[in-house]
């Protein structure tokens, strides 16, 4: 299967095989009107299998969402055909407005404006916890 | 500006420098009649309390200064839609200190926040109660003298019970401390309070079902009560609610020196037969929050000032 090399853009490589749709939902990709390639399940050498998403412009990514969702993705920002920057992200210490709270108990179902904020509590086993209720993130 | 939300806001030294002066408030409470003069507590307080609120108001008294309130969200803007953020910008205008109580958890964070005075966290739905947890250092101090080398039985309603979770992460901080957890099933103590708290730690925990098994090991009890604003579903508190009732035949096998603790209001976990007990500790513990209180308070003011 071929997909075409961007010019300028984005490609989140190295993607856990099965996040690349939850990623895709999460940067909010469908609401682009550029092209967005999702491919699942390419071969990988080192990964076995793994995502890969393409981003046909170039726009500024949320790497926390990105460093969330799959800690060991990279991010390739590519002009005029080249590749300019290679990032790898990691686990973000704090997530802003990326995920909500689910516990009905915590201030967050019901205060307006506020935001939704989770701290990373164990990075070893990326626990993220609400800082209003300490309520884990699933 | 320096608020209490959770316990852990204050170091080992700090709580026992609290503890040193709420001990001399005890013994000289002339010396601190003055102290808040001319100073105003707001006590915020979005759900039923009883000795809480009056707990802090008292305190105020005891120190010289005044206090304005607001009790139930029927009384307050909050019916008309005003946030937390809002209400603590506003009620800064009108205080030095803020105590406030309130049924989501988190509250009383966010309105520090967003206050220009310090907030005290009174209880935030199942989550924190700090100052409760003062009180209890206060009286486990007084009673057994050290925090080190003890261990301390929670029984109850481990799930939903704040004092329970503030307590166990601030006695986590002293060595040789071991805990027991008696409940039922459906309200052991949440997987974040044994995974953060106990195992990060390595200290030692039993969980059990059976509070007669354990009786004999106890250096202190603290009963909790089932609490029923914290249940959904009615059904389940009704079948939960008397799952365990102390009285002098269950205490038959205790330590001589234990000392038993209670948050109160109790129900039916602690029978009035207990109270003449000597060992029952949680009417002394109502009396000693509300000192711990008045030195808190004098901290917190103390430091805005700075």
């Amino acid at each position: 299967m071929n997909v075409d090399s961007i010019q300028n853009g984005v490609v989140i490589d190295h993607i856990t095989a099965g996040r690349g749709m939850r990623l895709y939902a999460l940067l909010g990709l469908d609401e682009l009107d550029c092209s967005v390639a999702i491919i699942k399940n390419v071969v990988s050498v080192k990964m076995g299998r793994k995502d890969i998403i393409k981003i046909d412009a170039d726009i500024p990514v949320n790497f926390d969402v990105i460093g969330y969702v799959d800690p060991a993705a990279t991010v390739n920002i590519i002009r005029e055909g080249s590749l300019v920057e290679k990032r790898t992200i990691g686990l973000p210490p704090v997530l802003t407005n990326v995920i909500r709270c689910r516990n009905p108990r915590c201030i967050t179902s019901v205060e307006r404006g506020l935001d939704h904020v989770f701290r990373l509590t164990d990075a070893h086993q990326g626990i993220y916890r609400c800082i209003y209720c300490e309520t884990k993130a699933n | 500006m320096r608020s209490l939300i959770n316990i852990l806001d204050l170091s080992t030294r700090e709580i026992d420098e609290l503890i040193e002066t709420a001990n001399d408030i005890i013994s000289h409470p002339e010396k601190y009649a003055e102290a808040c003069r001319n100073r105003i507590l707001a006590t915020l307080f979005f759900e039923p309390s009883t000795r809480t609120r009056l707990s802090f108001e008292s305190a105020m008294y005891g120190l010289g200064g005044r206090v304005i309130s607001v009790s139930g969200e029927s009384g307050s803007s909050v019916t008309k839609g005003e946030s937390i953020a809002d209400t603590a910008r506003t009620v800064s205008c009108y205080a030095d200190i803020i105590a406030m109580r309130h049924p989501k958890e988190g509250a009383p964070y966010v309105a520090s926040l967003n206050s220009t005075v310090p907030v005290i966290n009174a209880g935030d739905g199942g989550h924190n109660h700090p100052t409760q947890t003062l009180a209890d250092l206060l009286t486990i101090q007084r009673e057994k003298g050290r925090f080190e080398n003890l261990t301390v039985g929670f029984c109850g309603d481990l799930k939903f019970g704040r004092t329970v979770h503030s307590l166990i992460t601030a006695m986590s901080r002293y060595p040789g401390v071991r805990f027991v957890l008696i409940s039922p099933e459906e309200l052991k103590v949440p997987s974040y309070v044994k995974k953060d708290v106990l195992a990060k730690k390595n200290i030692p925990f039993l969980q059990t079902t059976d509070m007669e098994a354990v009786m004999p090991e106890l250096d202190i009890l603290y009963m909790t009560r089932v609490q029923k604003e914290r249940f959904f579903n009615e059904e389940d508190y009704l079948r939960l609610k008397d799952s365990y009732i102390l009285d002098p035949k269950k205490l038959a096998n205790a330590r001589a020196d234990l000392s038993i603790l209670h948050p109160l209001p109790r129900v039916n976990e602690i029978s009035v037969a207990v109270d003449s007990d000597p060992r029952a500790c949680y009417f002394k513990q109502v009396r000693n929050g509300r000192y711990i209180r008045m030195a808190l308070i004098m901290k917190l003011l103390k430091e805005a000032e700075a």
